[in-house]
């Protein structure tokens, strides 16, 4: 296929992709604005106004990154878990397998279409944040570059998920046993220096603690850890996720027979 | 002479075992239409499945127009379209977003699949629907919807996978003619049906696999002239209460004006229209029993059950 012909073949997976979360807005955008919204008026105004500061910030400063992070984790995850998973449940794989498109395109086209719908709920929570405080970005290129790697890096995470996926309940585990203990305990609520010193090195296992302090540093310019390694470990993930993927993909592994 | 398909030694085992095709061979001439046939688990859909890449092979070389699938598998693959046994559709698209997407795969720009999509959906009576989600189609719109999905970057070779099971034989006929019609503008087409009748009466060769061999390999009429007996239905006028004598032949009186007569290939049916016409019967109407492909196609895959039990 000529680069034009596979650029084609990118983009129509991409908006069929983009089609599909927008035309179930009610599923896919709607949710995490209010479950966002309640994190906001309960941790960030109720309970936080009792907290204090944290990092030199007031605390709904403090979790609004975290917060937006978390969201853009969850759904590009989301995304493409589910619609790759729906994609070989009703077979419709089969029209990409049979198709002339590189498996590298496909992959390549799922991965945006998770980091489209990371990217707008993450656009949509940080409207709703500017209700509740003020946000000064500190580094622009920090923040836009983290956010997009790391939606890159769980939709990576979202299709090997889906590869392996044999049922609905499938999707789910790894989102409810593994992601959300992480992304509640990568440092979105508090900063790891409150914690003991073992703790803390146990915290530093975590890679989304890399991410949301990352994103921390771009918004609010205070990070827990070294920015450059953390863009060294979110790199190396993405490049081991991709390979695997692409391995899997393949090798057939879940959707050939 | 150019080779559309071309496979050799094609030999799968499933994982748990089963080994589903025994190193299988077979060769699909350019232009031809082309049946490949066999009962229920004999290894036809995952003949196909490996054709169109869907199932991995275990050993064996597969190649499109030339183009082998292991060393050139995007010009392979550019060159085939596959219409599969079950609706493998996005039940919740539009049926116009079903055609455009398939056509945005092979890198077709989107106002040429909207032009190929218009003019396939046309064709095959369903342009009236095209706003509609593929879930409110009737089951044969379904199957002329997966058609027009396989033609949408006009495939050089159609693999179509009981294209019509389900379908009512109106709409079949009027599919047959459609795929008479495309066959004959250029392109291959390899059919499996469990209708025997729309194999004998599209295809010109033909292909029987039972338990993952391939039993026959041949040409329709070659094929048809190995029936040695064929049985044929007589509509007799008057009404007769005892069999009519007919010499030479097996006969039997089914009712008091249908005789049912077994003709082997070496004796003609003139003969028996002279009996008849002796004893003052005339013969209205005459019909085979069964289709000439069905009896075939069961004595060669009971012949080869008998072999392999034996």
């Amino acid at each position: 296929m000529s680069a034009k012909e596979l650029f084609v073949a990118f983009w129509t997976i991409l908006t069929k992709e983009v089609r599909r979360f927008t035309r179930i807005w009610g599923q896919t955008l709607l949710p995490p604005a209010i479950t966002m919204t309640l994190y906001f008026i309960i941790f960030g105004n109720l309970i936080g106004s009792r907290i204090g500061e944290m990092g030199g910030f007031n605390y709904m400063e403090y979790i609004v990154p975290g917060l937006i992070m978390m969201s853009v984790i969850t759904n590009s995850y989301g995304n493409v878990v589910s619609s790759f998973y729906s994609t070989k449940f009703q077979r419709n794989i089969e029209e990409l397998l049979v198709s002339p498109i590189p498996y590298w395109v496909i992959l390549c086209g799922y991965v945006l279409g998770g980091v489209s719908r990371g990217l707008a709920v993450g656009f949509i929570v940080t409207l709703l944040s500017l209700f509740f405080t003020d946000l000064q970005i500190h580094n622009i290129a920090v923040t836009v570059s983290v956010v997009f790697l790391t939606a890159v890096l769980f939709s990576l995470g979202g299709f090997i998920n889906a590869v392996f996926a044999n049922s609905f309940d499938d999707i789910s585990i790894v989102p409810t046993f593994i992601l959300t203990p992480l992304t509640y305990l990568g440092g979105v609520f508090y900063s790891i220096s409150l914690l003991p010193e073992f703790w803390q090195g146990v915290s530093m296992l975590n890679p989304i603690l890399y991410m949301v302090n990352t994103f921390r540093y771009g918004i609010l310019g205070v990070s827990d850890i070294s920015i450059g390694f953390a863009y060294g470990m979110i790199i190396l993930f993405i490049v081991i996720l991709f390979s695997v993927s692409l391995h899997l993909l393949k090798s057939g592994k879940g959707i050939r027979n | 002479m150019t080779i559309a398909l071309s496979i050799e030694n094609l030999r799968k085992v499933y994982g748990n075992g089963f080994e589903a095709l025994k190193g299988i061979s077979l060769q699909v001439e350019e232009g031809d239409f082309f049946a490949l046939l066999g009962p229920n688990g004999a290894g036809k859909s995952t003949t196909l499945g490996i054709v169109s890449s869907l199932v991995n092979k275990t050993e064996g070389r597969v190649s499109i127009f030339g183009h082998d699938l292991e060393k050139d598998l995007v010009r392979a693959k550019m060159c085939l379209g596959v219409v599969p046994q079950e609706f493998n559709f996005n039940m919740f698209e539009k049926v116009i977003d079903i055609i455009v997407t398939q056509a945005g795969y092979y890198g077709i720009p989107l106002q040429t699949a909207h032009e190929r999509a218009e003019f396939y959906l046309r064709k095959l009576g369903l342009w009236e629907k095209r706003n509609e989600r593929a879930r409110m189609l009737s089951g044969g719109m379904k199957r002329r919807l997966m058609i027009a999905r396989a033609l949408v970057h006009n495939p050089r070779l159609l693999i179509l996978d009981e294209p019509t099971a389900g379908v009512d034989i109106e709409l079949r006929r009027s599919m047959w003619e459609f795929l008479q019609e495309i066959n004959e503008a250029g392109t291959t087409i390899i059919l499996t049906t469990h209708y025997l009748e729309e194999a004998e009466s599209l295809c010109r060769n033909i292909a029987i696999i039972d338990h993952g061999s391939i039993v026959q390999d041949t040409s329709m009429r070659e094929l048809l002239l190995q029936l040695n007996t064929e049985t044929f239905l007589l509509d007799i006028t008057p009404p007769q209460q005892q069999l009519p004598k007919v010499d030479g032949y097996k006969a039997e009186l089914l009712d008091d004006h249908t005789l049912q007569i077994d003709v082997e290939r070496s004796q003609g049916l003139n003969n028996i229209f002279q009996a008849l016409e002796a004893q003052q019967i005339s013969v209205s109407s005459m019909r085979n029993k069964a289709n000439r492909l069905e009896e075939l196609f069961v004595s060669l895959v009971d012949k080869n059950l008998t072999q392999e039990k034996a």
